[in-house]
């Protein structure tokens, strides 16, 4: 069963609808304690990363979270969460994934925020399985974690590359929004239920 | 490569769909979920809802009908239509909207772009404008393209760019309707002067009317509403001819889940 990190960083609606619709059991984590009582840890998250990061801290759970030998999935903000700091209001955050969460260069000519489908280059990741070679997922950001090939399992190019999905251990961060991604996005969220 | 989006919009009117729609296979053309869930398999990339319910009381099925549509649809959507506080825009997006889009209420309140950047993030705020050219000048129109400003598009958009839209969705009064194609002109001429993602909207009438405004205007996305109701144009077929002009799309179907 998964718990997903109740820490009012955005509203949870669309994902837990989605994993409704895979027939995925969850419930809410609130406090240390509870954390034990689920398989798999979705950490969401919308928004400001270093908002984000101190009603994280609000809730008493930074600590326990990073000891966790269970999976964890950290989605678009909950994903930054887990790197090691972001530009966002130049904000130090769990440090799980030693990465940097940084603004996209309007220089580049892209426009900001990122938003729509977005191809993604993935490895060959239990996360990914599955996922077609070539599949879209969708983006809405603003701020991206750089490319760094040891903790990379997916990339993205908008302006620059970029990872779009990233793995340390029993850690894994998605950019995009799987519970919008479509049929991808689902086989996702699946695979993720069945890492163990 | 970040794909152009292909964006069926829809009308609701206390909880159900209006205007004539001719899916054959759906058993209730009413009906917001089955719809929206029939425009996601065809490829649609994303969906938006006007809802144009009159009264205060009956927009409480408008929240219904949006979880009801989060529940099962599992591509972004945008719903617009009344919604003029922080609040309004807070119940639709708890309820699953991804974002929301506001027009009329933004003119007369431009911290409302504000108000709604700061609360949820610039990328839950779309406005919407409606504007039709008036003696050589494009002049923005407010209550649905009823009553006309003094204010100019492009000083508009440059405006809600700068308090924090996060999208616009531009609507061509002179254009919609008429099936003659989108306002690539002005299109591209807003779209040069901001940063942020702009949707085209208003006279879509055959597949090379697509072609053009992306390949012309340079868009992020393309709005329509009859030529998709209808089934004048049928998703998978223009995406395969915007494809053909190498305009990035995303490709459906996605493989079903085992």
């Amino acid at each position: 069963m998964i718990g997903i990190i109740n820490y009012g960083a955005g509203n949870i609606f669309s994902l837990t609808a989605a994993l409704d619709r895979l027939g995925l059991q969850f419930d809410m984590v609130n406090t240390e304690a509870e954390l034990e009582s689920y398989s798999h840890i979705i950490i969401p998250g919308v928004g400001h990363a270093g908002a984000a990061m101190q009603k994280l801290r609000a809730t008493g759970l930074v600590e326990p979270i990073c000891r966790l030998t269970k999976p964890v999935l950290g989605i678009c903000v909950g994903m930054q969460l887990l790197t090691a700091h972001s530009e966002e209001g130049d904000s130090d955050l769990l440090n799980i994934i030693p990465l940097r969460t940084r603004l996209f260069d309007k220089e580049l000519g892209i426009k900001i925020p990122h938003m729509g489908w977005n191809t993604v280059q993935h490895q060959n990741n239990l996360l990914f399985q599955g996922v077609d070679e070539f599949a879209q997922f969708y983006f809405v950001h603003s701020y991206f974690i750089e490319y760094k090939p040891i903790f990379d399992i997916a990339s993205v190019t908008y302006g620059n590359r970029f990872s779009a999905a990233i793995n340390r251990d029993n850690f894994y961060g998605v950019q995009f929004h799987p519970e919008k991604s479509g049929a991808a996005g689902e086989q996702l969220l699946k695979n993720f239920s069945n890492i163990t | 490569m970040l794909s152009k989006r292909i964006i069926p919009c829809l009308d609701v009117k206390d909880g159900r769909t209006v205007k004539g729609i001719n899916f054959v296979d759906l058993r209730d053309a009413g009906d917001p979920v089955e719809l929206a869930a029939q425009y996601a398999q065809q490829g649609a990339d994303e969906l938006v809802f006007l809802d144009i319910t009159a009264t205060h009381e009956k927009r409480k099925t408008t929240i219904e009908m949006v979880k009801s549509v989060a529940r099962q649809l599992n591509i972004p959507f945008t719903i617009g239509g009344g919604i003029s506080s922080v609040a309004d825009a807070e119940a639709l997006l708890s309820a699953g909207a991804d974002k929301v889009s506001i027009n009329s209420a933004a003119v007369r309140n431009p911290q409302l772009i504000e108000d709604l950047a700061e609360a949820f993030g610039v990328q839950f705020v779309v406005l919407a404008v409606d504007t039709r050219q008036i003696e050589g000048k494009n002049l923005v129109h407010l209550n649905g393209g009823r009553l006309v400003t003094a204010i100019e598009t492009e000083t508009w958009i440059k405006d809600a760019e700068t308090r924090g839209a996060g999208e616009i969705l531009l609507t061509s009064m002179d254009h919609d309707g008429t099936k003659q194609g989108f306002d690539c002109t002005l299109l591209r001429k807003i779209n040069d002067s901001i940063n942020i993602p702009i949707i085209a909207s208003g006279g879509a009438g055959k597949t090379a009317d697509f072609t053009d405004v992306f390949l012309n205007a340079n868009v992020d996305a393309a709005l329509a509403a009859s030529v998709f109701h209808y089934g004048e144009i049928l998703i998978p077929e223009l995406k395969k001819e915007l494809k053909a002009h190498n305009i990035p799309v995303r490709l459906q179907p996605d493989r079903i889940i085992q």
